[in-house]
């Protein structure tokens, strides 16, 4: 075709008709979709890949390493001290940043009017969010540990789970204080029109409604505590195959305070050289994963059930 | 107030509206509790600073200047080159950001102009699964598949314990961490931006990637830099498959071992089993902790004001 020959029509129908496909539309859509499926993919591999190299040990030992002490022998070590130790920890972390982070997440919300100290109050929180989880472990080991001997014993499980409360409380406080931001301004409102002091117009109506919210991340923020390892090396957690001796069960947990955690005995198994840890810590991978995922899966139910009565959305 | 006023002695007594004492006394101790509660974090981070501060002080006291700045990080040895774990780190934190970068900010564009409601459904939940993993987890993963199944097939000098190994997982690990923060980034654009570019006719690429990228961008690099202090406050991924026995020298070659400012913390804490004794090893741990405590909060705030950018814009 001449340019000659081309009337003004031409020209602007030429323009305006797609001419073939869209190269670089498809390759960018073509190369964000391969960046998505490398990273579900990875999550596959990852998943299949701790599965296929722990299969063997949970099936043929089943109830027995979940159960079982642990022991130099990876054919007879189990991770019951390490389930126990993790449940006992959380159990400190519930007691200690469960009330201290809602209650600070009340306090910021509801409560403190916009001062420079309430400014710096928050920018505090917010950038202790941000600090390495194994600063954390050596403040744990600094004051838990060493300054409050008296109170926690030294390397006790109270020390180790007093680290982690702490590590998760400004994240308990960001979270609850989402949820209580979400609670419509009017039921505050009204509730004062009645008469109702603050504290009983938190207490009656915002708490209610804000509950589901601050539950599902309360219980997710557990879940984060339920996986960290590295504050527990600093703050006391005994790595090691340790306690040859043998069966610690959680009432000598409690009374001499020596502890260990899942992922602990994970990090432990996965640097010995032998190939049989390396299964049995597969396993103990599977084992972590399979509570983490009972966990997470309450938060899911507990915000679905709440969610449904919930007038609020 | 005028005070000068004279009542009309006809008129009822003025109603007390200072209220039940009980309730007020019960109001001001609430009100004290939660403010304490929320005190509490301040502080938690005095406590933070003046531990790390103090045995770092004592540390640089107690050490001569040199030991600083020798060959190699060997704790126990006197040697506390802190050349060698902070390149390290920067080495690591890299190839984490190599692995991070692409596939975070694709997967947060994908889910935020092109995925359909159906896709983001499977998608999200997806993603914050793989964000929910511990990070031991991956660190198994990097030592058992990653270095024999991918780096050892690639490079024949690949060792067991390698840096490249731990990049990736420590990659793999602020992935979905990147791709939240960019994608609320990229979802806070307007939508009346993209429909300004598609009126002047625009394709999709184009609008993408000239108008609301480039609008998030205050987002987009917020998410990169958290990940950056994320991946250089990393513990255990490095702890496991960089190597973390004893020390190590310097080195830029990520096939080889090498201990990070975590990992150097991570062989400190388990070195002897438990960390005890206030000697220069020991307390090395809190200077390392406290470079790493400022490096952190330095980044952090600095994403923190890009992130500002954003919200005041929309």
């Amino acid at each position: 075709m001449t340019s000659g020959a081309l009337t003004t029509s031409d020209v602007v129908r030429q323009s305006l008709t797609t001419k073939g496909v869209d190269r670089r539309g498809t390759l960018l859509s073509g190369a964000l979709l391969v960046g998505l499926l490398i990273v579900l993919g990875t999550l596959a591999v990852l998943i299949g890949d701790i599965l296929i190299q722990g299969w063997a040990t949970l099936t043929s030992r089943g109830a027995e390493f979940a159960t079982g002490a642990l022991n130099p022998d990876p054919a007879l070590a189990g991770v019951g001290q390490g389930v126990v130790g993790s449940i006992l920890l959380m159990v400190m972390v519930i007691v200690v940043s469960f009330p201290l982070g809602i209650g600070a997440a009340i306090y910021v919300e509801e409560y403190a009017r916009d001062t420079r100290l309430t400014r710096v109050l928050t920018a505090n929180i917010r950038n202790l969010a941000g600090v390495p989880s194994i600063v954390f472990g050596l403040l744990g080991l600094a004051v838990f540990v060493k300054v409050m001997a008296g109170v926690t014993g030294g390397r006790t499980v109270i020390a180790g789970g007093l680290t982690l409360a702490v590590l998760v409380l400004p994240i308990m406080v960001i979270t609850a204080s989402e949820a209580l931001r979400a609670v419509p301004q009017e039921l505050r409102q009204a509730a004062y029109g009645v008469g109702a002091t603050r504290w009983e117009v938190v207490r009656h109506h915002v708490l209610p409604v804000a509950a589901p919210a601050i539950f599902t991340g309360a219980v997710l923020t557990i879940a984060r505590a339920f996986g960290e390892s590295a504050p527990l090396l600093l703050a006391g957690a005994i790595v090691g195959n340790f306690l040859s001796n043998g069966d610690m069960g959680i009432g000598q947990q409690l009374t001499e305070g020596k502890y260990t955690a899942l992922p602990i005995i994970v990090f432990n198994w996965a640097r010995q050289p032998q190939r049989e840890f390396q299964e049995i810590t597969a396993a103990a991978i599977i084992v972590l994963l399979v509570l983490l995922f009972i966990v997470n899966g309450a938060a899911i139910v507990l915000r679905d059930r709440f969610e449904r009565r919930s007038m609020y959305g | 107030m005028d005070r000068s006023v004279t009542r009309d002695p006809q008129a009822p007594a003025r109603i007390d509206l200072t209220g039940d004492p009980v309730r007020r006394r019960r109001e001001r101790s609430v009100r004290w509790l939660l403010f304490t509660a929320a005190g509490f974090s301040v502080l938690v981070s005095v406590a933070i600073v003046v531990s790390l501060v103090g045995e770092a002080f004592s540390f640089v006291r107690d050490i001569e200047l040199g030991q600083l700045w020798d060959d190699g990080w060997f704790p126990r040895r006197g040697r506390f080159d802190i050349r060698t774990i902070l390149a390290h780190s920067i080495l690591i934190s890299a190839i984490a950001m190599v692995v991070a970068i692409p596939l975070g900010l694709g997967s947060a564009i994908y889910l935020s102009e092109y995925a359909s409601r159906g896709v983001r459904r499977i998608v999200k939940p997806t993603l914050e699964v793989l964000a929910g993993i511990p990070s031991v987890v991956l660190g198994f993963f990097a030592l058992t598949f990653i270095t024999p199944e991918i780096l050892q097939r690639l490079f024949e000098s690949a060792q067991i314990f390698n840096m490249a190994a731990a990049g990736i997982g420590v990659g793999i690990l602020t992935t979905p961490l990147i791709a939240s923060i960019s994608e609320d980034a990229l979802r806070a654009v307007p939508g009346s931006l993209r429909e300004a570019a598609y009126g002047l006719g625009a394709r999709k690429v184009h609008t993408t990637l000239r108008v609301v990228v480039p609008a998030a961008v205050s987002g987009v690099v917020a998410s990169f830099i958290v990940g950056v202090s994320r991946a250089v406050g990393e513990t255990m991924v490095v702890a496991i498959a960089a190597g973390a026995s004893g020390g190590s020298l310097l080195s830029w070659n990520p096939l080889n071992g090498g201990q990070t400012m975590t990992g150097a913390m991570a062989s400190l804490a388990i070195g002897s089993d438990q960390v005890a004794g206030d000697d220069a090893a020991f307390q090395s741990l809190f200077f390392v902790g406290l470079l790493l405590f400022l490096i952190t909060l330095g980044l952090n705030a600095i994403s923190e004001r890009f992130v500002r950018r954003v919200r005041t814009r929309y």
